[in-house]
């Protein structure tokens, strides 16, 4: 090994989420705190579909820069609102000054970036070539790469960098991209985070499964019935640890990844690749499975993930380890999920709170879990974050705070 | 930083280079390159269901990923994945937005479900039974490089064997003048840790503000400018020679791979 020593973590040292819940940490925390369901009926571009859909608002509304005018689309919008909450961009200029622009990564997920744009360009084609109108930039919009790539240069950055896109365990895995390009040396810091925005083919494709709710989704509902979608934009910045880390700094302590190896698009029934997942970051952080106080669940609200993800949570921790899914508050942002979550995972760590299962009425009691319906404040040091997606990826996050080491 | 890693089986599909056995000669320069379209073979390690349903893309990635481990001799159980793409299966994502523009916007699942990015390492998971972590990057015209680093860290962090598949399709119009991809075209790697038996060649690789390297015959060089996954050539090229080369791969606008590649 010629890099950083990553055994003992990484510094979280700055994040930021905006999703339907709010924009920026401040109006996520309080929104969590009040149980707020930020989902409302699909109003979206011309879907015609009986769902629900966490839509942040105002994203069409923020401008690019002029020189980055290519990267226009609602994807990289909703990147550049994310990037300018929190100091969040001021932070990153700071770091680069530090370490210098080409020492810092950016690994950024998502799961259909700017395809929108594509799908706005189909309907305004040329009826009779087919052809595009004019203006159309396949590589600055719907190229899955294209937020990282808008994201390196609009904070000047010019280290390794890709988009991880893996479904919705994109903005987990970006957390151990970044740990290993900075165990082996090729990096100091990274930008990590996710970006996910509304668009006609995931609405459409998750109703073609069968998969989205006629109302709010509500997770571990013992009538739940389907996903709702959100849309949002996390980012964390990751540093070493410095030498006297305050008490409550948040630090990446474990990231546990595994492949389900079962099917497309459903999980495995027993859970058997999340459980490896949550092992594995146990096992990178050195923690007991007794010494976690909370598990953010993926709890996406569909009947086979839950009924899955509670097998494997329950088989792991026992019935007593506080969890929640904050899905019922944000919808399943997809490839931003697992950074949305993350940040959730820190505010809950450095704001004493566990975040409440909001939008679900009566817990299915075959589910052997703690489940936290409600808000309610706690001290909360280490946290285990899950993402599951199609294609059977799975990515558990390990988090916890300095004075918990 | 310099990562180091040996590659012990080799995976190659496109045109006019059908294998790596196949187009080792080819890619030493001691035969002709004749351009042909790529043929990808049916994926016969899937089961019938998830045969049928499986796109270009997939078909692509486990066509290239076998032909890798089987050289390398090892149980694809046993590693760690990356798979890196531009951008997944283009004939997929032209009919998802041809319907979405109609008036019947009702997809079909299979079709949502190969859309996923990570579609050939779900069906690699699934054919192999392999468990392991997967990763799934996409850099645009770095992809490869994104992919090749991606794996070496793995290797560094204590992965002992990693099976880098870097594959792109092409996409048929109108988002073919868009985004010129000319045909599909695969590179698998097996990269390990640690010497062994199969291994072919040592890589060590660095990052550099050299320009990358352009391939003398002209016809390959048009694949490694138009492809993506293509821009792995130049290391097939130095490895097919055999003894010791030091090149550099395009990744990045801002930075390249410095790679020096010794035979084993």
């Amino acid at each position: 090994m010629n890099g950083l020593d990553v055994v003992n973590g990484l510094w979280i040292s700055h994040y930021t989420a905006s999703s339907c819940i709010g924009r920026g940490n401040a109006a996520t925390l309080a929104a969590l705190r009040r149980g707020d369901i930020g989902l409302s009926p699909c109003r979206f571009d011309i879907v015609d579909l009986p769902t629900w859909v966490g839509e942040v608002p105002g994203v069409d509304e923020i401008q690019m820069p002029a020189a980055l005018s290519h990267y226009d689309c609602r994807n990289n919008r909703l990147a550049l609102l994310g990037l300018i909450q929190d100091g969040f961009k001021d932070a990153v200029l700071e770091a680069r000054s530090r370490y210098g622009a080409s020492r810092v990564g950016v690994f950024l997920g998502t799961s259909t970036s700017g395809i929108h744009q594509t799908e706005l360009a189909y309907r305004q084609r040329d009826p009779i070539s087919g052809a595009f109108r004019d203006g159309f930039c396949y590589g600055g919009t719907h190229n899955t790469y294209s937020v990282a790539d808008f994201t390196c240069r609009y904070l000047g950055l010019s280290g390794p960098a890709a988009v991880v896109s893996s479904a919705c365990s994109s903005s987990a895995k970006v957390f151990g991209a970044a740990r290993r390009m900075m165990a082996a040396g090729l990096i100091d810091a990274a930008v990590v985070g996710g970006v996910d925005s509304l668009c006609l083919t995931t609405l459409y494709g998750f109703n073609s499964l069968g998969l989205t709710s006629g109302q709010a989704c509500r997770p571990f509902d013992v009538d739940r019935d389907g996903i709702s979608i959100g849309e949002a934009a996390a980012f964390a910045l990751i540093e070493p640890i410095p030498g006297q880390p305050e008490p409550d700094a948040v630090l990446l302590q474990g990231v546990g990844e595994s492949s389900d190896a079962y099917h497309m698009s459903s999980p495995h029934p027993d859970g058997l690749g999340a459980r490896l997942a949550m092992a594995s970051a146990l096992s990178q952080a050195g923690w007991r499975a007794d010494q976690v106080d909370y598990v953010n669940l993926h709890g996406t609200a569909t009947v086979s993930n839950d009924a899955a993800e509670a097998k494997a949570v329950s088989g792991l921790f026992g019935a007593d380890t506080l969890c929640s899914s904050t899905k019922g508050a944000t919808g399943h942002t997809l490839g931003a999920a697992g950074g949305v979550e993350a940040v959730i995972a820190a505010l809950a760590m450095q704001h004493g709170l566990v975040p409440g299962g909001s939008g679900t009425g009566q817990v299915d009691k075959t589910l052997e879990l703690n489940y936290a319906r409600e808000p309610h404040p706690r001290d909360v040091r280490r946290v285990i974050s899950n993402s599951f997606g199609f294609g059977g990826t799975n990515c558990s996050l390990a988090l916890g705070r300095a004075d918990a080491l | 930083m310099t990562q180091v890693a040996y590659i012990d089986g080799i995976g190659l599909l496109g045109p006019g280079l059908p294998g790596w056995k196949a187009a080792r000669l080819t890619l030493a320069g001691r035969e002709p390159y004749v351009p042909g379209a790529t043929v990808v073979p049916p994926a016969s390690l899937l089961p019938p269901a998830e045969r049928r349903r499986s796109g270009a893309i997939v078909k692509l990635a486990l066509c290239v990923g076998l032909e890798a481990v089987t050289a390398a001799d090892v149980r694809p159980q046993e590693l760690s994945s990356v798979f890196s793409s531009s951008g997944g299966d283009g004939d997929n994502c032209h009919a998802i937005c041809e319907m979405l523009a109609g008036d019947d916007r009702l997809i079909s699942p299979t079709r949502f479900h190969n859309s996923v990015h990570n579609a050939a390492s779900g069906y690699w998971s699934i054919a192999t039974g392999a468990m392991t972590p997967s990763s799934v990057l996409s850099a645009y015209d770095a992809s490869f490089g994104a992919g090749l680093l991606e794996s070496l860290a793995q290797v560094a962090m204590g992965e002992a064997k990693c099976l880098l598949v870097a594959a792109d399709t092409a996409y048929p119009e109108p988002l073919h003048g868009a985004r010129p991809i000319p045909d599909a075209f695969g590179i698998a790697l097996v990269l390990a840790r640690d010497k062994g038996p199969n291994s072919i060649a040592r890589l060590s690789v660095t990052l550099t503000e050299d320009p990358g390297d352009q391939i003398p015959e002209e016809g390959v060089e048009a694949l490694r400018r138009s492809i993506p996954a293509a821009r792995g050539l130049p290391l097939l090229r130095a490895i097919a020679a055999g003894g010791q080369h030091d090149i550099v791969l395009d990744y990045l606008d801002s930075s390249r791979l410095a790679v020096t590649v010794a035979s084993c």
